[in-house]
């Protein structure tokens, strides 16, 4: 037997372990120091809306199709639901948007009519068309995972950005910016 | 296992974002296809594919509605004849990777392929002098 | 006043760890030798404060002491008993304060009982085990105070969640918490063992028992919490390879490997450095565990820890231990070489590759658990799931289980593979039929099939290191290493199963309706309410027969709990000895005609228990070697209180140890 002569690791293997520990603690640092970004953002962005016909939600409204994004005016497309909480903070901004003369059209996440209709009713109604996706079916085809969740269309129907969440008060002349640049 | 402790904490200290619907699922929801190979086809799938709102589980065990949206969906697929695989690509396009549980190989994703050769071929190295040659008299 | 005792008896403990730390490294130093002394004494007591603090929480949730914050925010008065005093680790500060009395105590208990090691070494360990404890204490004291107060106290507490309600808390977390940080141990001896350069057979003996009762703790935790999670979620799956369960794997792993590796150490005064590794590793994972979880980094949508100081705060911990570990190993291994060398065909041989492959799992769990982070700080976000982890796990696994059929028949230093050939020829023909069977009853892919196989001839050849030996008279630490490798095979078997003949059924039935589960015939007799303490549910009553049999009732239930207001559903489970009957109610749905109808999930598991069954079966196993290592250990001292001069006696139970060190 080799006594004499026993096995040893080379040198650079006793430091391997600590170099691979200072890469990790490197690579959890970035990740507790970036911001973190839960979203999961649309991939549809750049691409045209895939093609859908949704029947109206409300009776006060006509649904929804990817034809009424094709009128050369860009629009936004707003992802909701009378079920959603977030959604009745977003409903005065929405609001405001439609003030400031933007169409807004809506999908109705899994939503009965008479909930929708108690939600316009209370937290109003900015919406011109609202179609009722009542199993997400054209959430899922535009990439979006939640509500609220609102996209800019430009006037030949592509998708030009995703907004994640609520809109802002303060966000507003963003989306008025990025509805002007899809023109 | 843990998870449910830690989904069930995390759960008590994050206010629910998405509240919850009160609609009936989607057709295919919590429903097998008729054909069991077409059922079997799509539970393969839905057993790879992340579900979008919850902590870090698949479609195929969340009760979360979009995740019962997303079984309806593929199974509707499935039943109409695609190719899981064309399901997975239609998903991707709309959500990237990260709807995937079944990374493909690609520029971003390749060393996870190399990692394990590296770890053998690392094991190799370190040791080759650690045998004496099997067959040899001891000395 | 009792919320501010504990408090007082926290800072207590961590004033007397820091003693501890200062005493323990003094007593190093040449002229130090007065301090050693108080080092073990001073454990004791610290590990007693620490538990007393635990044991005044625990009090203050028993009592729903609502000017307590902690209480507050996740008691409620109308909770039945068990769940206010298992609520007391159902949280992250709670939880916390279990992770260093676990940790106090465990040093108390070394300091308390270990004898064997060289009294410098014996210190360092101590030192070293309160070092890792006051950094501990200091994230406790100062950033996770579980004795806060909250003015005014509020009328009820928040409750705790209804996923939490169940006989799993009362025991998983604190079984597991006994295993990460019991390893702790582990870690300290190696540190202890690098200061003092003193890395040898008798490091390896005392570090075993200790690592082996972290080991059986881990083991019975990740069982104990997979089976939790399969009833407790409701779709039947009992392993995701979600980044919380691999925190729990990868300590796992390393203490398996470290446990296996300390034999080799033992017997054969070889793989030294990658021992101590090992014992640096275990402990390690623990805490990188911890800090994944904790530090909410890893979790998308829901943050554990809602205060990012806490992350910075562990990421602090983890750097100065693991970092000061693995820096202190980087100096010292050179000088710990790695000892004996040993053909590629031997017991050490055998040993290696297990030590190799589960390292390996080890590392592809850590990467891929890793991963979509790396990716995120390059801007792109993927998913790492089952589709990975099973099959590039199994490339190691079925290897090492191939060995694992012949390496225990394998003679220490050198072996001819002839010599254990014949024997082997049992196992394969096993393999063979139980292959056969399963492919013959219509299994087709290739890792359920190769889990069928392996599982059963795993089970057989466990068995054969005991031929030739008389069965009453096998050494108990045998019957260990024979157990716990017969319930990797059960497992194995269990866990193929679930993927190979799992049946499922999910359908919307009506009230009389019959439905066909597998050899099952189940009919939903009616759905009723049902009040409990704190809840009330809809509960399905399930007539069930297995193909024709005697009738039994399963009541699932979809509750609804009220403190916090929440709805899940309660598995019925019905358990033959070929498997279990799962059975889920899920929510009424009624037609537009006014038909009601319930979502039922059924499932019936061929064989799925099994997986659970093994995995206990793997502790037991460790538990019949950690006894016969005590009952030598004992016998040993009473060798040494019979007198000074019976030394040869000692020096020959030293001798049968290192013998019977070769069934481990």
């Amino acid at each position: 037997m080799s006594k004499d002569n026993p096995a040893k690791a080379p040198r650079w293997a006793l430091w391997l372990p600590l170099a691979l520990f200072a890469g990790f603690v490197a690579l959890v640092v970035v990740g507790l120091v970036k911001p973190k970004n839960t979203d999961i953002a649309s991939q549809m962005v750049g691409k045209p809306l895939p093609a859908f016909t949704l029947r109206a939600a409300a009776d006060e409204r006509p649904g929804l199709a990817t034809a009424d994004f094709q009128t050369g005016k860009p629009q936004l497309l707003n992802i909701f639901a009378s079920w959603c909480i977030p959604c009745r903070a977003e409903a005065p901004v929405l609001e405001e948007l439609r003030r400031q003369g933007v169409t807004i059209n809506a999908i109705a996440i899994r939503d009965h009519k008479a909930d929708l209709a108690a939600f316009l009713g209370q937290y109003g109604n900015p919406y011109a068309r609202i179609g009722a996706d009542d199993v997400s079916a054209v959430q899922l085809a535009i990439g979006s995972s939640g509500v609220p969740e609102t996209f800019v269309i430009d006037g030949k129907g592509v998708i030009r950005y995703q907004h994640i969440g609520d809109i802002r008060p303060e966000q507003i002349p963003d989306i008025l910016r990025l509805l002007k640049e899809a023109q | 296992m843990i998870r449910a402790l830690l989904a069930a904490l995390a759960l008590m200290m994050a206010a629910p974002v998405w509240a919850d619907d009160s609609m009936p699922p989607a057709p295919w929801a919590y429903r097998q296809l008729p054909d069991p190979a077409q059922e079997a086809k799509a539970k393969a799938l839905m057993e790879t594919l992340r579900c979008l709102v919850c902590q870090s589980q698949s479609i195929a065990d969340s009760d979360a509605s979009i995740a019962g949206d997303m079984r309806s969906q593929v199974r509707e697929r499935i039943a109409a004849g695609e190719d899981p695989e064309a399901i997975r690509a239609w998903l991707i396009q709309r959500y990237g990777d990260y709807v995937s549980y079944e990374p493909r190989v690609s520029a971003a994703t390749w060393p996870l392929f190399a990692a394990p050769l590296l770890l053998v071929a690392l094991a190799a190295f370190l040791l080759r002098k650690r045998f004496t040659s099997g067959t040899e008299t001891e000395a | 006043m009792l919320p501010e005792i504990g408090l007082g008896l926290l800072w207590l403990a961590a004033a007397l760890a820091g003693l501890q730390l200062l005493a323990g490294g003094l007593s190093l130093s040449a002229n130090g030798g007065g301090m050693a002394g108080i080092v073990r004494p001073v454990a004791i007591v610290q590990g007693i404060l620490a538990a007393a603090a635990l044991g005044i929480l625990i009090w203050l949730f028993v009592q729903t002491d609502l000017s307590v914050k902690l209480v507050a925010e996740n008691s409620h008065s109308a909770k039945p008993l068990m769940y206010k005093i298992a609520g007391t680790w159902g949280n992250h500060e709670g939880s916390m304060l279990l992770w260093v009395t676990v940790m106090g105590l465990g040093g108390a208990f070394v300091a308390a009982v270990e004898r064997r090691l060289p009294e410098p070494t014996m210190m360092a360990t101590l030192a070293g085990q309160a070092f890792v404890s006051l950094g501990f204490y200091a994230f406790l004291l100062f950033a996770s105070n579980p004795f806060a107060r909250l003015y005014p106290a509020p009328e009820d507490g928040n409750g705790l969640n209804p996923l939490l309600q169940d006989p799993g808390l009362a025991f998983h977390p604190p079984t597991l918490y006994l295993g990460y940080v019991g390893l702790s141990i582990a870690f300290s001896f190696a540190i202890g063992a690098l200061i003092t350069r003193q890395v040898g057979p008798d490091f390896a003996r005392a570090m075993r028992p200790w690592v082996l009762g972290a080991w059986i703790f881990l083991t019975v935790g990740i069982t104990a919490g997979s089976y939790w999670a399969y009833y407790v979620l409701g779709w039947g799956g009992w392993w995701f390879w979600d980044p919380v369960e691999n925190a729990s794997l990868m300590p796992w792993l390393a203490a398996t490997a470290l446990l296996h590796s300390c034999s080799v150490l033992a017997a054969r005064n070889a793989l030294r450095a990658w021992t101590v590794m090992l014992g640096v590793v275990a402990f390690s994972m623990s805490m990188v565990g911890t800090f994944l979880v904790r530090s909410g980094i890893l979790t998308s949508v829901h943050a554990f820890a809602v205060d990012p100081r806490r992350g910075g705060f562990i990421l602090a911990l983890l750097a100065i231990y693991i970092g000061g570990a693995l820096l202190l190993f980087a100096l010292r291994a050179a000088t710990v070489t790695e000892g004996e060398r040993f053909a590629i065909i031997s017991r050490e041989g055998a040993l290696v590759f297990n030590n190799v492959m589960l390292s390996s799992i080890l590392g592809i769990t850590l990467i891929g658990t890793l991963y979509p982070l790396f990716t995120e700080a390059m801007g792109t976000k993927v998913s790492v799931g089952p589709p990975y982890f099973t099959p590039v796990s199994a490339m190691f696994a079925v290897p090492m289980f191939v060995v694992l059929l012949f390496g225990p028949m394998l003679r220490w230093r050198r072996d001819k593979f002839s010599r254990v050939s014949g024997v082997l020829a049992l196992p394969l023909v096993v393999a063979l039929i139980a292959g056969g069977w399963a492919f013959g009853a219509g299994v087709r892919h290739v890792l359920p099939l190769l889990g069928l196989a392996l599982g059963p001839a795993l089970v057989v050849a466990s068995v054969l290191p005991l031929r030739g030996r008389s069965v009453l008279r096998a050494p108990l630490s045998l019957w260990g290493m024979v157990i716990a490798h017969a319930g990797i095979g059960v497992a194995l078997f269990g866990m193929a199963s679930d993927s190979a003949f799992t049946v499922e059924k999910l359908v919307a039935a009506k009230v009389g309706e019959v439905q066909q589960v597998g050899p099952w015939s189940i009919r939903l007799a009616e759905v009723a309410p049902i009040a409990g303490p704190n809840w009330t549910a809809m509960e399905g009553v399930l007539k069930a027969r297995y193909d024709g049999g005697a009738e039994v009732t399963l009541r699932p239930q979809s509750r609804t709990f009220w403190a916090p207001l929440q709805t899940n559903a309660v598995s019925a489970l019905k358990g033959r000895w070929n498997g279990q009957l799962y059975t889920v109610l899920g929510d009424e749905t009624v037609s537009d005609k006014g038909e009601s109808r319930w979502q039922l999930r059924l499932w019936w598991k061929p064989y799925v228990p099994l997986i659970w069954i093994g995995g206990l079966l793997v502790a037991l196993g460790g538990g019949l070697a950690l006894l016969s290592r005590v009952a030598q250990d004992l016998k040993r001292r009473l060798a040494r209180a019979k007198g000074g001069h019976r030394r040869d006696e000692v020096a020959a139970l030293v001798k049968t140890d290192a013998a019977k060190g070769d069934a481990a």
